[in-house]
């Protein structure tokens, strides 16, 4: 067979941080190829290189389709060629009736009114193809997640794809709905269309995959043909995960006292779709002076967990009991968990943490500003003192106090979020992807900053993406996935493959996979109970 | 560390540090000198008479509501709302003043207290869908501008009520008291109060000044400073002196001028202030900091509601009759001052001053064009396009 797809050296970088480098990636006709990877490693990046997201001249290397040189300036080039990309969050107009999805950039019309007719007509005949049984007038809306999927697809057949792009397509949707989708994209396979399929879930990908690559830290470093060698899940995970150690983490000596912070039985229902249950049953503890790692992928709930304690920020009918210090806390508002003695750095600095235009000044002191008040009155002068201090103390890199927060590195404005934080003088501290977009150099200080709020007695809580930062920093490490802690691990016992198989044996457990045809392939059911 | 930010040079920080004052409040003194080029602009083109004390007067008094319900706007802007019911809602109160005073001939300081309660409820009734329920305010008060309009007619019966008694009247059209002995063509009290006032404000920014530099504030450089302390007394006593040669300072003016230094105080010095700031500039960042952001866009609305009562019953004072008609169109006037003075349409920026100034500028542009004879027709026109004229130089800039 001959390639369609030849991507050469692809290198793409974000203000100075390495999204991909040198990536080779080669998809044959009628193939499928499965692309994993833990979150970050540039799967994203890499498709949006090829379907022309960031066009040509912003990323370097060579795209080869169909044996000739591209360069796309946009998405329009790359879905002339039959490239079409099904990114996770679905980009369908939810008020919108199927056919009118299907058909929304170019309905078939006569001089420029739109023929109802053949539009009802067409995508008639799209969905009977991708086997949804739905009356093409029924608004999205109306239709579960797994069906909204088959539309998208069935829109990616109206434009006569080629290359079929899948981002996650399994991620929301259950069982029967995975297969169903997989089963699709075999059929597809035996018409001749080709497709790339991202997935964290290994028993998928074995078992629909001509093909599986690997991308790390931005670079391929795994290729399995499927075909000619066995599938061992044991020999991706370990590829995936297994990084050299390129930062350090500092040293730090733990002095762990009594609990301060007790969860019993916290479960949260997901506030639109009440039938889900977000967080389930969930007891977690934290002892003064620990820094407690949740490890686990995007999607797991530990934000939704970490922002239901915050305050009941996210979720509704959140129930369970929390205990600060040993006594009864109120975490019923925002206010009142401050109060209590928790603080929350959101993974979202520029959306949730921080108000870009203000200054450092006025981010720091935000969330105590009565610390610098007197009677309702603003202090300038013990503000501005307060915000210099953090300032110095957090190293932070400005000009002044009065930098707009908008203008500073991701380093710098984390620690303005850690400043702002350390302000209310928390016992607890909840950092969601505290070194997420932030350069290795600021990492370690962000790491230096952890330790020093450990040994001054505090209680840490890391969620990170990055296992090996977890196993790095924190003394233990908690497994979540999908809304229950499913490991724990000491710091001294914890690997990145134990951490990884302690998510993907749940995972199988819960998808229910159908063992006995790729067991001998997968070999993650064995594994260590 | 490879760390983008990186400070500058220390020989050049200091040059910085002047230029970078005059370009991060660019805005506010451009708002000012096109106050005072229109002023001028009007001063020629009306042969003097836009500056007669006569006129001076009159203009303070015609934009005293509009800069009062400013106050409020500006508010409730910088959380990133609008209210277009004010001039709905001025209405209405003064047809509930007339009938309280003229028809129920209740007594004038408790007719004012029910008039101002009343008008923070409507504002209660409307913040309360904004805050709580998440309703565009946009939709909300649209539908509070018909409701008010409509019960203004209602109370009144289509009718015009008045007089009012003349203690009522004395809130627009009243002047401050005389205390001193009668020294011939000028006002004593209201001189005096000038002469005291300008070295007053002057004294109180120097000293200003000299605190924020003894704590390493970025302060306007000196020759700047002087220059602006002097225009500042100079206005403040010339403007004394033309309102003293005709009845000194009008009641109004002391009411507008006790609120634009309080509510001032209120959004520069105050955590409510900066917690009203903060909702505007990223509502998700202030939540998550504890501030409660739902309470304070719903009492942005009630200090609204309770605004444009007191300027419904400014204006009814002012004409000493409440018409049906009262209140039209007002709330284009007090929202355009925002805008003119430099609030953003997405919340978090604005400034009481600014407000101030633009509805000054409004003002200014409808006397001094009523006086060249200008149609209302194209009075309008002018207008809309000093508004867009004013915003598209704001998106310009911030671009830059």
């Amino acid at each position: 067979m001959t390639a369609m797809l030849e991507m050469r050296g692809v290198s793409k970088s974000f203000a100075g941080v390495r999204a991909l480098r040198d990536v080779n990636f080669t998809v044959e006709a009628g193939q499928i190829h499965a692309l994993v990877g833990e979150n970050g490693a540039g799967k994203s990046t890499l498709m949006k290189v090829l379907s022309g997201v960031y066009p040509a001249g912003s990323y370097e290397g060579t795209i080869i389709f169909d044996g000739e040189e591209r360069r796309f300036r946009d998405i329009n080039d790359t879905e002339k060629l039959g490239i079409i990309i099904i990114h996770q969050e679905l980009a369908l107009i939810p008020l919108m009736s199927i056919a009118e999805n299907i058909f929304l950039a170019h309905p078939p019309s006569r001089l420029g009114v739109i023929d109802q007719g053949e539009v009802y007509r067409r995508t008639s005949e799209l969905l009977a193809q991708v086997g949804l049984r739905e009356q093409p007038d029924t608004l999205i809306t109306d239709l579960g997640v797994g069906k909204q999927q088959l539309v998208e697809i069935a829109k990616a057949l109206s434009k006569k794809v080629r290359l079929l792009i899948l981002d996650e397509p399994t991620a929301s949707l259950n069982e029967a709905d995975s297969a169903a989708l997989l089963d699709r994209l075999l059929a597809f396979r035996a018409q001749g269309i080709a497709s790339i399929l991202i997935s964290h879930k290994l028993n998928e990908v074995a078992k629909v995959a001509d093909r599986i690559t690997v991308l790390r830290d931005g670079r391929t470093v795994d290729t399995i043909d499927c075909k000619t060698e066995p599938v061992e899940e044991d020999r991706i995970i370990r590829s995936m995960v297994d990084r050299d150690l390129a930062h350090r983490f500092p040293e730090r000596h733990a002095g762990i006292g009594d609990p301060v912070l007790e969860v019993e039985n916290w479960s949260v229902q997901h506030p639109l779709h009440p039938e889900r249950q977000a967080i389930k049953n969930v007891d977690f503890r934290v002892r003064a002076g620990e820094v407690v790692g949740i490890a686990g992928l995007m999607g797991a709930g530990r934000t939704e967990f970490a922002m239901s304690l915050f305050g009941r920020a996210w979720g509704k009918n959140i129930r369970g009991r929390v205990r600060i210090d040993g006594e009864e806390a109120d975490l019923s508002s925002v206010p009142a968990a401050i109060d209590a003695g928790l603080a929350y750095a959101t993974e979202d600095r520029k959306q949730l943490g921080l108000i870009l235009a203000d200054d450092i000044r006025k981010n720091v002191t935000l969330a105590s500003l009565y610390q610098v008040a007197s009677r309702g009155v603003i202090d300038d002068f013990r503000e501005l003192k307060a915000a210099s201090d953090y300032r110095s103390r957090m190293r932070i890199r400005s000009q002044d106090v009065y930098q707009e927060t908008g203008t500073l590195s991701g380093g710098n404005q984390q620690k303005v979020v850690l400043s702002k934080w350390l302000m209310t003088g928390p016992k607890v501290l909840i950092l969601d992807e505290p070194t997420r977009g932030i350069d290795v150099g600021a990492k370690y200080e962000i790491y230096s900053i952890i330790n020093e709020l450990a040994e001054a007695g505090k209680g840490v809580v890391v969620i990170s993406s990055e296992m090996g930062e977890l196993i790095g920093i924190c003394d233990r490490i908690c497994v979540m996935n999908d809304g229950a802690f499913v490991g724990e691990f000491t710091a001294a016992e914890a690997t990145q493959e134990k951490i990884m198989r302690a998510i993907m044996r749940n995972d199988r457990l819960r998808s229910g996979m159908q063992g006995s045809e790729q067991g001998s392939k997968g070999r993650v059911g064995e594994m260590q109970s | 560390m490879t760390d983008k930010t990186v400070s500058l040079p220390e020989g050049r920080k200091e040059e910085h540090k002047g230029g970078g004052f005059i370009r991060n409040n660019l805005r506010n003194y451009g708002m000012l000198l096109s106050l005072f080029a229109i002023m001028l602009f009007f001063q020629v083109m009306t042969e003097g008479t836009l500056l007669q004390p006569l006129n001076l007067t009159n203009l303070v008094l015609q934009n005293s509501y509009i800069v009062i319900m400013a106050l409020g706007m500006l508010l409730v802007i910088v959380t990133g709302h609008i209210d277009l019911s004010v001039g709905s809602v001025s209405g209405f109160i003064g047809a509930v003043a007339a009938v309280l005073m003229v028809h129920y001939h209740l007594d004038f300081p408790l007719a004012v207290v029910a008039c101002l309660i009343v008008g923070a409820a409507i504002g209660a009734a409307q913040g309360y869908w904004v805050a709580y329920f998440g309703i565009p305010s946009f939709i909300v008060t649209l539908a509070g501008m018909l409701v008010f309009k409509g019960l203004a007619l209602a109370v009144l019966q289509g009718q015009s009520v008045g007089p009012f008694p003349p203690t009522f009247q004395k809130l627009s059209s009243g002047f401050i008291a005389e205390l001193l002995p009668d020294i011939g063509t000028l006002h004593p009290t209201t001189l005096l109060i000038g002469i005291v006032l300008a070295p007053a404000l002057v004294y109180a920014s120097a000293k200003m000044r000299a605190r924020d530099a003894s704590h390493g504030i970025d302060v306007e450089p000196f020759a700047l400073f002087f220059t602006k302390s002097i225009a500042l007394a100079g206005v403040v006593l010339y403007f004394t002196y033309l309102v003293a040669s005709y009845r000194g300072f009008p009641n109004v003016l002391v009411i507008m001028a006790v609120l634009i230094a309080l509510y001032g105080f209120v959004t520069r010095r105050t955590v409510i202030g900066r917690h009203i700031y903060a909702v505007g500039g990223n509502a998700k960042a202030a939540k998550l900091s504890g501030i409660k952001a739902e309470r304070l866009t719903f009492f942005t609305f009630v200090n609204m509601g309770a605004l444009a009562a007191l300027a419904g019953l400014v204006f009814a004072a002012r004409l000493n009759t409440a018409t049906p008609k009262a209140g039209t169109g007002f709330e284009l006037d007090v929202i355009a001052a925002c805008f003119i003075g430099g609030a953003s349409a997405y919340g978090g920026v604005g400034r009481v001053g600014g407000a101030v100034v633009g509805a000054m500028i409004m003002g200014v542009m409808n006397n001094g064009m009523s006086i060249l004879g200008i149609g209302i027709d194209y009075q309008q026109v002018i207008k809309g396009l000093v508004l867009l004229g004013a915003v598209c130089f704001d998106v310009y800039n911030q671009r830059r």
